[in-house]
C-alpha cells in the first residue's frame, strides 16, 4: 500500500485553560463529561488516528458536538492540537513554523466553509480569485484560471455580481470555484454542503463527484448526513464526543456497525443502493455455480436485485469486468442482508 | 473625634498649597524648557493649517461652491442634499460669514485628518490585542468626560495661545470615537471570513488590508462622522485660546450681549455641522451597499 497522502496519529485536542495538564486526566481515561465537570476543560480531540489515502473522498461523520470540524481545521493548522501528529506528504506540519505554514496553506490546500465565508466587499470574481490575489500571482494569469473554475461551476455571467446578491447555492459554488483556482492537491470542506437545500445540495454532491472524476483530489468532507456520506465517500469515519467510532469504506460500516452509535446511525438506510456486490459475496470455494446467474463486481444490489427477483436463481457469480469469476453469493445471504 | 464624622480628613492646607505649588512649577519649567521645542515640532501641523485655511479663503466663492456640490454629490447621490446645501451656504455668504466659515471648515479639516492619522493606527493597535485596549479604553474615557476647559490648561500653558494649541484640544476632544469604532468595527469582522483568509494562507496584513480594514469600514465611517461632530462642537470652545472662525463672533457676541449676531454665526455652524454630517452619514451608507448584508 502507498503512504497515505494526509496521515493523522494520536491526535488530542483539549480546550480549556490548561491543556497540557487535562491532558493527563484524559490519558487516564476521563470522558468528556467528566472532564467538563471536574476539570472544567473541553474534550475536542481524543486519541484520533486516520490515514487518508491520495486522491480519495475521505468522508469524517459526526454529529454536531463530536468535533469533526475541529479534526478538519487539524490538517492545515487552523487550530493548534494538544498533542498528537499531522503529516502531509510526509512533512509534520505541526512542526512548520509560519512562513512554511503559510506556504503549505497556499500551495497544497483549499478549504469550503459551511457558511461559505466570502468576502462580501468583493465580487464573485475577486472572491474566487483571492487565494491566487494574496499569493501575489500575475493578475491576468489568476483571472484566467479563476474565470475557468467560475463557467466549471456554473457561474458563468455573474463575475460581477457581489456575494449577497446569490442564493446560498450559488455562493456555495463561489466556495468551491475559489478552492478549486487554489490548485492544492487537497480539499477540505467543511460540512460544505449542509447550509443548503436539499436538492441544490445534491446538484452540489453531483459536481463534486464529477469535479473529482476529474481532478482526482484527495477529499477531506466533513458532513452530519449519513446519506451524503455514503453518495460521496470512498471512506468513511464516524465520529462520536471526539472519539473515532469506526472508520472504513461504507459497505462495512453498513455491514458492520462497531458500536451502538454507528448502529442507529446506519439503521435506516436503504442498504441496496450503497453496497456492491463484491462487498458481500463469498470466496469461491468449489460451489457449484453451473446454474449461477453472474453479476459484475461493481453493480449495486438494487442495479440487480430486479433481475435476481424475475429470474429466481439460486445462486449469483460474482465476476470482474472481465467476465473471470471472483466470488459467489447465494440468493439466501442476500435477502439476508436485505432484511437485516 | 466627633469631626472625623462630620468632616472630611482633608489633606492639610499646606501640603496642598506645596503640592500645588510644586506640581505648577515642574510644570512651566517644563514649558519653558520645552515650549519651542514642541512648537517646533507642531510646526508643519501649523503650515497645513494655514495652507488649508488660506486656500479656502482665497478660493472665488462660485469655485468653492462647485467643488463643494461636486463632493457632496459624489459622496450622497442626491440631488436634494446639494440644492440644501447650496442654500445652506448662499446664507452663510449672504450673511457676511464667509470668511469665518472657511477657517472653521480648515480647521476642521486638518484636525480631522490628524485624528484619522493617530486615530485609525491605535484602534487598529487595540482590535489586536486585548492588553492594548485595557490600557488605552480608561484614556479615552478620560478624553471624553474631562471638561474640555481643563485640558486647555495645561496645553495653553505649554504653546500659548493660538492655532496649534486650539487644533490640539480639537483633536484631543473628536479622537476618541473614531478610536473606539475603529477597534469595535475590526473585532466585530465576522470570524468565518477571517478564518477563510487563513486557510488560504494570508498573512496578517493582508488580513488587515484586505478582510478586516475593508468589512470595518462601515463602522469605521461612523467614527469618522462623529469625530467631525465633535471637532465642530470643540472648535467653537476653542475660539477661547485663539481659534479663529465661527466661534470667535460668538464669543465676542456673548461678551457683548449681540443677539442677532450670535444666533447668525450659531445658525453657520449648524448649517456647517449639518451640511457635514448628512454627506458623510450618506456616504457611510453607501460605502455599506455590498459590505453589511449578513451573507444567508
Amino acid at each position: 500500500m502507498p503512504e497515505a497522502k494526509i496521515k493523522i496519529k494520536n491526535l488530542y485536542k483539549i480546550f480549556g485553560k490548561n491543556p497540557t495538564s487535562a491532558m493527563e486526566h484524559v490519558k487516564n481515561g476521563v470522558g468528556k463529561d467528566e472532564l467538563l465537570e471536574k476539570h472544567n476543560h473541553v474534550l475536542g480531540l481524543k486519541d484520533i488516528n486516520l490515514d487518508i489515502e491520495e486522491k480519495s473522498i475521505q468522508v469524517v461523520m459526526g454529529l454536531s458536538g463530536s468535533g469533526k470540524s475541529t479534526l478538519i481545521r487539524h490538517i492545515n493548522r487552523l487550530i493548534e492540537p494538544t498533542d498528537g501528529s499531522v503529516t502531509i506528504d510526509g512533512a509534520e506540519v505541526l512542526k512548520m513554523n509560519e512562513e512554511e505554514l503559510r506556504n503549505f496553506r497556499r500551495s497544497k490546500t483549499a478549504m469550503v466553509f459551511q457558511r461559505f465565508a466570502l468576502l462580501p466587499h468583493k465580487t464573485v470574481l475577486q472572491n474566487t480569485i483571492f487565494g491566487l490575489h494574496i499569493q501575489n500571482i500575475n493578475e491576468e494569469e489568476a483571472k484566467k484560471k479563476a474565470l475557468r473554475w467560475i463557467e466549471r461551476v456554473g457561474l458563468s455571467g455573474y463575475e460581477d455580481k457581489y456575494p449577497q446578491h446569490l442564493s446560498g447555492g450559488m455562493q456555495q459554488r463561489v466556495g468551491l470555484a475559489r478552492a478549486l483556482t487554489n490548485d492544492g492537491d487537497i480539499l477540505l470542506m467543511d460540512e460544505a454542503f449542509s447550509a443548503l437545500d436539499p436538492l441544490i445540495r445534491k446538484d452540489m454532491q453531483d459536481i463534486l463527484l464529477e469535479l473529482q472524476d476529474e481532478l482526482h483530489k484527495t477529499v477531506v468532507f466533513i458532513t452530519h448526513d449519513l446519506d451524503e456520506a455514503l453518495k460521496i465517500g470512498d471512506r468513511i469515519a464516524i465520529l462520536k464526543d471526539g472519539i473515532m467510532d469506526q472508520e472504513g469504506i461504507p459497505a462495512e460500516i453498513l455491514l458492520n456497525p462497531q458500536t451502538k452509535y454507528v448502529k442507529d446511525f446506519v439503521e435506516d438506510v436503504n442498504r441496496a443502493r450503497v453496497i456492491k456486490a463484491k462487498h458481500i459475496m463469498d470466496k469461491l470455494n468449489g460451489q457449484d455455480i453451473s446454474k449461477a446467474m453472474p453479476v459484475n463486481q461493481d453493480e449495486f444490489i438494487d442495479r440487480f436485485i430486479d433481475k435476481v427477483i424475475s429470474e429466481k436463481p439460486e445462486d449469483l457469480v460474482i465476476q470482474d469486468r472481465d467476465k473471470n469469476n471472483v466470488g459467489f453469493l447465494s440468493t439466501k445471504k442476500l435477502s439476508e442482508i436485505l432484511k437485516r | 473625634m466627633s469631626n472625623f464624622f462630620t468632616e472630611f480628613p482633608e489633606m492639610p492646607k499646606a501640603t496642598y498649597r506645596a503640592m500645588k505649588k510644586a506640581i505648577d512649577a515642574g510644570y512651566k519649567d517644563f514649558a519653558r524648557e520645552w515650549g519651542d521645542t514642541i512648537d517646533a515640532i507642531f510646526n508643519p501641523l501649523l503650515k497645513l493649517l494655514v495652507f488649508f485655511e488660506d486656500l479656502l479663503i482665497a478660493t472665488p466663492w462660485p469655485i468653492f461652491m462647485i467643488v463643494l456640490m461636486a463632493l457632496t454629490y459624489w459622496g450622497s447621490r442626491s440631488i436634494k442634499l446639494c440644492v440644501s446645501t447650496f442654500l445652506a451656504f448662499v446664507f452663510i455668504g449672504y450673511f457676511q460669514m464667509w470668511e469665518e466659515t472657511m477657517s472653521t471648515i480648515a480647521i476642521i479639516l486638518t484636525s480631522v485628518i490628524m485624528a484619522v492619522v493617530i486615530g485609525l493606527p491605535t484602534g487598529i493597535a487595540m482590535s489586536r490585542s486585548d492588553r492594548t485596549e485595557k490600557i488605552v479604553t480608561p484614556i479615552l474615557d478620560v478624553m471624553q468626560t474631562m471638561p474640555p476647559f481643563v485640558y486647555l490648561i495645561p496645553i495653553v500653558m505649554l504653546m500659548g495661545i493660538g492655532k496649534i494649541p486650539g487644533l490640539i484640544s480639537v483633536v484631543i476632544y473628536a479622537i476618541p470615537p473614531l478610536i473606539r469604532l475603529t477597534n469595535l468595527g475590526i473585532r466585530e469582522v465576522d470570524q468565518e471570513a477571517l478564518e477563510a483568509a487563513d486557510a488560504f494562507g494570508a498573512t496578517k496584513r493582508q488580513k488587515l488590508f484586505e478582510v478586516q480594514l475593508p468589512l470595518a469600514l462601515p463602522t469605521i465611517f461612523a467614527g469618522i462622522n462623529q469625530t467631525i461632530m465633535m471637532a465642530l462642537a470643540m472648535v467653537i470652545i476653542a475660539s477661547m485660546i485663539g481659534v479663529k472662525g465661527l466661534g470667535q463672533p460668538v464669543l465676542q457676541s456673548i461678551y457683548n450681549q449681540y443677539f442677532t449676531k450670535g444666533v447668525l454665526y450659531g445658525l453657520a455652524i449648524v448649517i456647517v455641522a449639518i451640511v457635514f454630517d448628512r454627506v458623510s452619514q450618506s456616504y457611510g451608507k453607501r460605502i455599506q451597499k455590498h459590505r453589511s448584508g449578513k451573507l444567508i
